[in-house]
């Protein structure tokens, strides 16, 4: 028997807090996941053993510390499932399956995060883990209320580019509208980013303009997460296609069929 | 241990009566770190096709009141492939391996049934039901006729078992039953997915791409329940049932509606582990009850008296 890569686990809600009116911060013990999570993997989640709602939730690691055994996740209330998971208490369990997918290639010596909005959390994974590399991180909000984003990327990034969508913090636009400036002044090897897709297609093709690669971390509707369902298939640049939750979620950005 | 668990359908030996139903279990591979080969009676790959096929574009499930729908479009690499590359790895599982076989034209099924018949898997699962489609699938499973037809076509090229898999959306799935069975089907399986479909109120769009899909999942197991049950009453050759199937005692109810052997599908997504907590919950329902097979529980609905 091959080892196990993957599991499912019963893990304790060590903290549940709002960063702001609609994110949410979740800190759960889950030792084996924890120990085997890569930046830009994630997990699907469930709530309770009741068959409605039914399916399992896909979120993105936002942090993982093996020597605790500690998985952090960051989701902002959307619907039914983020909202039972907000009203979650400490002390109470959460079912965990995870790591999957295709994690982040760190092996660039000099990375630029590009995050818009929740697509922020899997590259704070990725900032925690570079440290002490030098990683900066251009992060893109609706407005400022969105500045928990800063506090949580301080302790592991060299430095924070704001934006916001009406201007009340940092930048005003998008990542998008940011970008060509720090492409220009910067030294990156890499650009990794996470968010809506109309986004990560400008951001990938600006970097390319500047003869930089980017990973992109796509989303779909997922039911299984383990590419046996299907229902996440995304269009490849080769004219085939690939499974979000297995072949992804991160992609190099020249695999995707933008179209 | 198992040995209350074995079963044996149409000639072939099952060490549980659980099988992974089609499109829900990937090739079999994906679920490996869940679920203990040995609770696996069978595993039915996803739905195969003569060619190629990309599925269908745009979004391709959503969720509904204890249950989802899904629009895959039955995407699956061709049978080439399927038997150059995918078929050695799986083989080595020790598992039975049935495969679902698809097309648009009767003779799409024919050809499958050749291709695949000295492949060494165990058995096909004729799929006369799949509602994600445009062409043939399931328009073949709603007429007793041509669901004959094609059953006939695939019997004659394989020595393999053959199992027709039966849509729900008819209006007296019995007739089909019958009619594929006098056609030499060695088994029938059912429930495929139920035509469904979802709107959403903010866009006024439907939210499948494909604007219907088929509901699976709890939200169907009554409408299962009673189709296996009217089913086995109805034919000779046995019924493996299917629909929302979460727990032990969901296919408790399966076995005592008539059905010999019963599919997981759905619930392997919400709990991977699903096929080997209900191995668990059989075997202990098996020494509650003092049973010493499953067998005993096959068709024993009390009806009346
Ligand atoms: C790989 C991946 C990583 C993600 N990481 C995060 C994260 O770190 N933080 C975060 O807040 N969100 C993340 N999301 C989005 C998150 O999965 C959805 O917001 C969440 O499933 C909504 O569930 P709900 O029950 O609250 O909403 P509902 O709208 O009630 O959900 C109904 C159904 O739609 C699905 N769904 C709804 N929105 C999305 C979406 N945007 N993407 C995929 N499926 C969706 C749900 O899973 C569920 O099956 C991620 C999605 C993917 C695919
Ligand atoms: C995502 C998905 C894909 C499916 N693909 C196939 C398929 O390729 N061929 C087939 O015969 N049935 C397919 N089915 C139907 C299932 O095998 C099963 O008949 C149905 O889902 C009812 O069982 P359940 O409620 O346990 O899922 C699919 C079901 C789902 C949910
Ligand atoms: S979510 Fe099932 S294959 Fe990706």
């Amino acid at each position: 028997m091959e080892q196990k890569s993957k599991f499912v686990e019963q893990a304790l809600i060590l903290s549940n807090q709002a960063l702001s009116s609609d994110v949410y911060r979740m800190v759960v013990q889950s030792p084996q996941i924890a120990h085997d999570s890569l930046p830009g993997q994630f997990v699907m989640i469930r709530l309770s053993d009741k068959l409605d709602p039914l399916l399992r939730r896909p979120l993105s690691i936002a942090g993982a510390d093996p020597q605790k055994g500690t998985l952090t996740l960051i989701y902002r209330v959307i619907g039914r499932g983020t909202q039972q998971m907000a009203a979650a208490q400490t002390g109470a369990s959460l079912d965990v399956m995870g790591p999957l997918g295709r994690g982040f290639d760190l092996s660039a010596s000099r990375l630029l995060l590009v995050g818009g909005g929740i697509g922020l959390a899997p590259l704070l994974f990725v900032a925690e883990r570079c440290c002490p590399r030098p990683v900066e991180v251009l992060a893109g909000g609706r407005t400022k209320d969105e500045l928990f984003w800063t506090e949580l990327f301080r302790d592991s990034c060299q430095s924070i580019h704001v934006t916001t969508d009406d201007g009340s913090l940092g930048v005003c636009g998008t990542c998008a509208d940011a970008l060509p400036a720090l492409l220009a002044n910067g030294r990156y090897e890499g650009v990794l980013t996470c968010g809506p897709r109309p986004m990560m297609k400008q951001v990938a093709a600006l970097a390319k303009a500047a003869g930089i690669r980017t990973q992109v971390s796509m989303e779909e509707h997922m039911a299984c997460g383990v590419g046996a369902c299907l229902a996440c298939t995304c269009g490849a640049a080769d004219g085939g296609s690939r499974q979000v939750c297995k072949d992804g979620p991160v992609f190099w950005a020249e695999e995707v069929d933008w179209s | 241990m198992n040995a209350g668990l074995q079963t044996e359908l149409a000639g072939i030996k099952l060490r549980t009566p659980l099988i992974a139903a089609s499109g829900t279990f990937g090739f079999g591979e994906e679920y490996l770190d869940f679920v203990e080969q040995a609770d696996l009676g069978a595993i039915v790959v996803k739905g195969m096709t003569r060619e190629p096929r990309p599925g269908n574009a745009g979004r391709r499930m959503a969720e509904t009141p204890a249950g989802m729908l899904n629009c895959i479009g039955l995407q699956n690499p061709g049978v080439d492939v399927f038997l150059q590359d995918i078929l050695p790895r799986i083989k080595r599982l020790e598992i039975p391996i049935i495969v679902n076989i698809n097309g648009n034209v009767q003779e799409d099924y024919a050809y499958l049934a050749e291709a695949l018949d000295a492949s060494g898997v165990a058995a096909l699962e004729v799929n006369i039901s799949c509602p994600n489609t445009r062409h043939g699938c399931m328009a073949f499973g709603v007429v007793p006729e041509t669901a004959a037809a094609v059953t006939a076509a695939v019997k004659a090229k394989t020595k393999l078992p053959v199992i027709v898999k039966l849509s729900p959306n008819v209006t007296d799935v019995a007739e089909i039953a019958q009619a594929v069975e006098a056609a030499g089907a060695d088994a029938v399986s059912l429930i495929n997915t139920l035509v469904g479909m979802a709107i959403d109120t903010h866009t006024w769009k439907p939210v499948l791409g494909n604007i219907v899909g088929g509901l699976s999942g709890p939200a169907v197991k009554p409408v299962a329940l009673r189709m296996v049950w009217q089913t086995a009453q109805a034919v000779k050759i046995p019924v493996i049932g299917m629909g929302g199937i979460s727990s032990a005692s969901d296919a408790v109810e399966f076995l005592l509606a008539g059905a010999k052997a019963v599919a997981i599908g759905t619930a392997n997504f919400v709990n991977p582990q699903a096929i080997t907590d209900i191995a668990t919950g059989l075997r202990r329902y098996l020494e509650q009850q003092q049973l010493q097979s499953i067998s005993q529980l096959v068709g024993k609905v009390r009806i009346g008296g």
